[in-house]
């Protein structure tokens, strides 16, 4: 995995998967015999972690999204942090 | 705060679907019932379709497929394909024996998320021992092919008296295997495994050498393969919360179709538990005696009533206080606390003075023999 940057396209990784629960009302991702339940914001972003947009596309669409500025910390140190738990990875 | 037992639980996140009881092997600390070898009749694919459709409709998430051998199912790429549809994480608990690679694929194209492959030990001949069987090289092959479908793989290894001073190797291996996650499960005395108990329970010392081994190759192996040490609650003193409290998250349906909070609440007596072809998963998550007994905190009797852990371990596991108390109303007596408790450590002073050896009671195989004649017996 190359270092985090701006064009760095993150996605869900290996044995992961991210869904939708309504019974929950959150985002889940799911993992062998586990779940974590993400909340608000680290749902929208995992939700855009799809391999094909970058961290800045993310990040101008969550800004557009939330009508919202200078997000691009914040999702970044989620990233990296997500990323340590494996539930992203990218190349 | 003390929750009332009326307040509504959340969904059954955790569907544990015993497909069969049937299996090749015969473990010697297997937490199926006794009396499995009476249970014979088992649910057909469309009860098990419905199963999984009322399960997910009430916000079940993870599906656990396992049994006995869930492999020895035939309809098993058919149950995964529809708990893959309706949105599960599928988990197969498999022993890895009719695991080929062929049947590898299927499950794959089914949909099937993971596989946790259990073993009994890293040594051939321990392994052939305790499960009774000529498995261990099978296991091997099974890690590749469960690797060769990209599966993540948890390997599980129950430890006990006869296989926890090989850790060292059983850790080894699972990492040469590729294992992301390494369950060393201590045996946890049910069923079987308590029918077993003083040939099982380790001594302090094997225990503590244990966890030491453990901790070195966590150090060594960092994020590449987490390991998991599951506590001895025989030893710490301390109760668990059990399926993280009873009727909380988990249900359980067994072969022939009954719905239990757990695994080995069948045990219980004086409860009824709901069977899935009579009741809808709705009704008995929500509204069955045998769901509601024990939920939250307002059954507890003292000395679990008024201890300000009561929230956290929701007095332990009520299998356990009928096996060793008798009583499934009192406290888990592997809590200090318990006026039991004192049942728990003479098994363990039995354990370290090494009195139990396996020539004065021979280990008993899980396997139908013994559990129709054990079964007949008064209990």
């Amino acid at each position: 995995m190359n270092a985090l940057a701006a064009s760095t396209r993150p996605r869900i990784g290996a044995g992961f998967r991210l869904q939708w629960e309504s019974a929950q009302g959150c985002h889940v991702l799911l993992y062998p015999e586990g779940m974590v339940k993400l909340n608000g914001s680290a749902g929208e972003i995992m939700a855009r972690c799809d391999g094909e947009r970058s961290i800045e596309a993310i990040v101008g669409e969550l800004e557009t999204a939330f009508n919202a500025s200078g997000l691009t910390p914040d999702v970044l140190s989620f990233v990296e942090v997500a990323a340590k738990q494996r539930w992203l990875t990218w190349e | 705060m003390n929750a009332p037992v009326t307040s509504r639980p959340g969904p059954p996140l955790w569907l544990l679907a015993e497909l069969t009881y049937r299996c090749p092997l015969h473990c010697v600390f297997c937490y199926n019932p006794i009396d499995f070898a009476n249970q014979t009749d088992e649910l057909s694919t469309d009860d098990w379709l419905r199963v999984l459709r009322e399960g997910r409709e009430l916000g079940a998430v993870q599906c656990g497929l396992s049994g006995g051998e869930p492999l020895l199912r035939d309809d098993l790429e058919v149950i995964v394909a529809e708990a893959r549809r309706l949105g599960y994480y599928t988990n197969l608990l498999t022993s890895g024996v009719g695991l080929t690679a062929e049947r590898a694929r299927a499950l794959k194209a089914a949909g099937l998320d993971h596989v946790q492959l259990s073993f009994q030990d890293s040594t051939r001949e321990m392994n052939d021992f305790l499960s009774h069987t000529k498995t261990f090289e099978l296991k091997n092959r099974v890690a590749q092919i469960i690797k060769d479908q990209g599966w993540p793989m948890v390997m599980n290894v129950v430890l006990h008296r006869l296989n926890i001073d090989h850790i060292d190797r059983i850790i080894g291996m699972a990492a040469e295997f590729g294992a992301e996650y390494l369950e060393l499960a201590n045996t946890q005395y049910y069923s079987w495994a308590f029918q077993n108990r003083d040939a099982l329970l380790p001594t302090r010392a094997q225990l503590q050498h244990a966890e030491a081994v453990a901790d070195i190759w966590r150090a060594k192996l960092g994020d590449r393969m987490r390991i998991f040490f599951v506590a001895p609650d025989y030893h710490e003193g301390k109760a668990k919360k059990c399926v993280n409290g009873w009727g909380s998250m988990f249900l359980t349906v067994t072969p022939d179709g009954t719905a239990l909070p757990c695994h080995t609440a069948k045990m219980l007596p004086g409860l009824a538990f709901p069977n899935v072809r009579e009741q809808s998963v709705r009704e008995i998550w929500f509204d069955s005696e045998g769901f509601n007994r024990y939920r939250g905190t307002g059954w507890m009797k003292e000395p679990c009533s008024s201890c300000e852990h009561r929230e956290e371990d929701l007095g332990g596991c009520r299998c356990q206080a009928y096996l060793i108390a008798h009583d499934p109303t009192v406290a888990d007596p592997v809590c200090v606390k318990s006026p039991h408790h004192g049942l728990v450590v003479e098994a363990v002073e039995r354990a370290e003075a090494g009195v139990a050896v396996a020539t004065e009671h021979p280990l008993v195989f899980r396997d139908p023999k013994n559990s129709r004649r054990l079964s007949t017996q008064p209990s």
